[in-house]
């Protein structure tokens, strides 16, 4: 409850501001909605986001477990093997060291304009955390487990599964996290890049045609989906990381 | 359980070209228990390893041999300062840790009897982080015994406990761990009196076995006999640091 009324206060406070600022400033507001303004809008074009948000939200859920299953099974097999380590690290770091948004353009003439350019960017952007988060936890088994395994006689794929992955599950979940804070950014930015659909879309549209209320509330819809998106990863997060 | 065979260490250890321990011998007896004491550092933790078979960072040349001329692997049980229980796992599943890494059919029954031995009855569904230090041991030990191994490696396996516990379970291990060979290494000379029917006192200048008590073991920890022997040892540790001093360093 102490915690609600925190967030509350948090969110007045910036509604506070900035509606302060509207009215000290008298910007009109194709270059700054009021807030008030920016809710209305919300409400009358309600079905309009809603479907868009849909979208995007797709696109992110299946990004979300595709880069996250990629990079789990990636960093377990790094785990297991030395030369893949050798050969495929800086790969990985390449690929990272690679700005994702100098791909869009290449993955929308690929994929096309629809959805699987979208995920393929959220699958891109997630990958990256997963696999190094999960992967440093392998790495990291304490060596007084893999002692005991060795003196019981354990054999490398049980060792792996029953002693190196439960060990890791907290730095898997930790990258979990990054990638639901990531995985909204690709979508959106796939979609900047090209499409019809989307909150990334609506917004572009929205601030072509000066309809600044309407690209507010796609955005702050986003954000606010951002959020529940982070809270259901922290949620799962503590379920796979829990002791 | 196979019959408990005797070993023997003879060699040197190097870490890095610089001497380790110097050429040695230590002999563990064939069902009894041996202590090894000393200070941190001298490369106690290092012999138990390359009996265990595991990794030193030190190069050994020397030989490790059983008395029954068989090799030792898979007939060694370790047990370490830390319990080194799976936080995720019940005490039950911990037990039985051994079966499952080697995709075994575990045996739910006896894990239980193990538990029940070590007196923590009705306690196996609990994880590690519901359990005092005391009882983590205890569930480490009941792991050790559903091992069954004939030769019983332990690390200070007590030295973190408080002190009533810690002779609570020398009891308990001296009790349940009779008929196997035991090497204990510790830096602890009460425990090394109690439940040594060998000591070594290792140094930096080597191996050197002192007096035991004739069985049985362990004494009550008011035995005369008992505390002056732990004097002596302590005596003779302190001796060992005024003639090599800053050696205790790890």
């Amino acid at each position: 409850m102490r915690r609600a009324s925190r967030i509350a206060a948090v969110v007045l406070t910036l509604l506070a501001l900035w509606q302060g600022i509207v009215w000290l400033t008298g910007l009109p507001p194709f270059i700054l909605p009021p807030p008030l303004q920016v809710a209305q809008t919300f409400w009358a074009s309600r079905a309009l986001i809603g479907e868009h948000a849909l979208v995007t939200l797709t696109e992110i859920a299946i990004g979300f477990v595709i880069g996250a299953g990629l990079g789990a099974v990636t960093a377990i097999w790094l785990a297991f093997s030395a030369s893949a380590r050798l050969l495929l690290g800086p790969v990985l770091v390449f690929s990272q060291a690679l700005p994702v948004f100098a791909l869009a353009p290449i993955l929308t003439l690929w994929l096309g304009y629809g959805l699987w350019s979208k995920i393929a960017m959220a699958v891109l952007i997630i990958y990256f955390p997963v696999t190094t988060n999960f992967l440093d936890g392998l790495m990291r088994t304490p060596a007084g487990y893999l002692d005991l395994a060795r003196t019981m006689g354990a054999s490398r794929p049980r060792v792996m599964f029953h002693l190196r992955i439960p060990a890791a599950l907290p730095s898997l979940a930790s990258g979990l996290k990054l990638a639901a804070v990531y995985a909204p950014i690709g979508a959106v930015i796939g979609e900047w890049v090209g499409s019809s659909q989307g909150l990334g879309y609506l917004m572009l549209l929205a601030n072509g045609r000066a309809k600044t209320d309407l690209m507010f509330a796609a955005m702050l819809t986003l954000g606010v989906m951002s959020i529940l998106i982070y809270l259901a990863a922290d949620a799962l997060a503590r379920r796979v990381g829990r002791d | 359980m196979t019959p408990a065979p005797g070993i023997t260490l003879a060699g040197e250890a190097r870490i890095a070209g610089q001497p380790l321990f110097a050429p040695l011998t230590l002999e563990v007896g064939a069902g009894v228990w041996t202590c090894l004491l000393g200070p941190s550092g001298v490369g106690k933790t290092t012999i138990l390893r390359l009996i265990a078979g595991l990794e030193t960072g030190a190069d050994f040349t020397g030989t490790i041999t059983a008395s029954d001329g068989q090799p030792l692997a898979g007939r060694v049980a370790l047990m370490a300062q830390s319990d080194l229980l799976l936080p995720w796992a019940s005490a039950l599943d911990n037990v039985s840790l051994g079966a499952r890494l080697r995709g075994e059919r575990r045996d739910r029954d006896r894990a239980m009897e193990m538990l029940e031995r070590v007196g923590l009855e009705g306690l196996h569904a609990r994880k590690p982080a519901r359990l005092s230090g005391g009882q983590r041991q205890r569930v480490a030990l009941a792991r050790t015994l559903l091992e069954d191994r004939p030769v019983v490696l332990l690390d200070e396996p007590f030295s973190a406990l408080d002190a009533r516990t810690r002779s609570e379970m020398q009891d308990l291990a001296a009790e349940l761990l009779a008929g196997r060979t035991v090497l204990l290494v510790t830096h602890d000379p009460a425990e090394a009196a109690r439940l040594g029917r060998a000591i070594h006192v290792m140094g930096t200048g080597g191996l050197e076995t002192v007096e035991s008590l004739p069985p049985p073991h362990p004494r009550a920890v008011d035995d005369a006999e008992l505390l002056m022997l732990q004097g002596r040892l302590l005596a003779r540790l302190r001796q060992q640091h005024a003639d090599a001093p800053g050696q205790d360093l790890p």
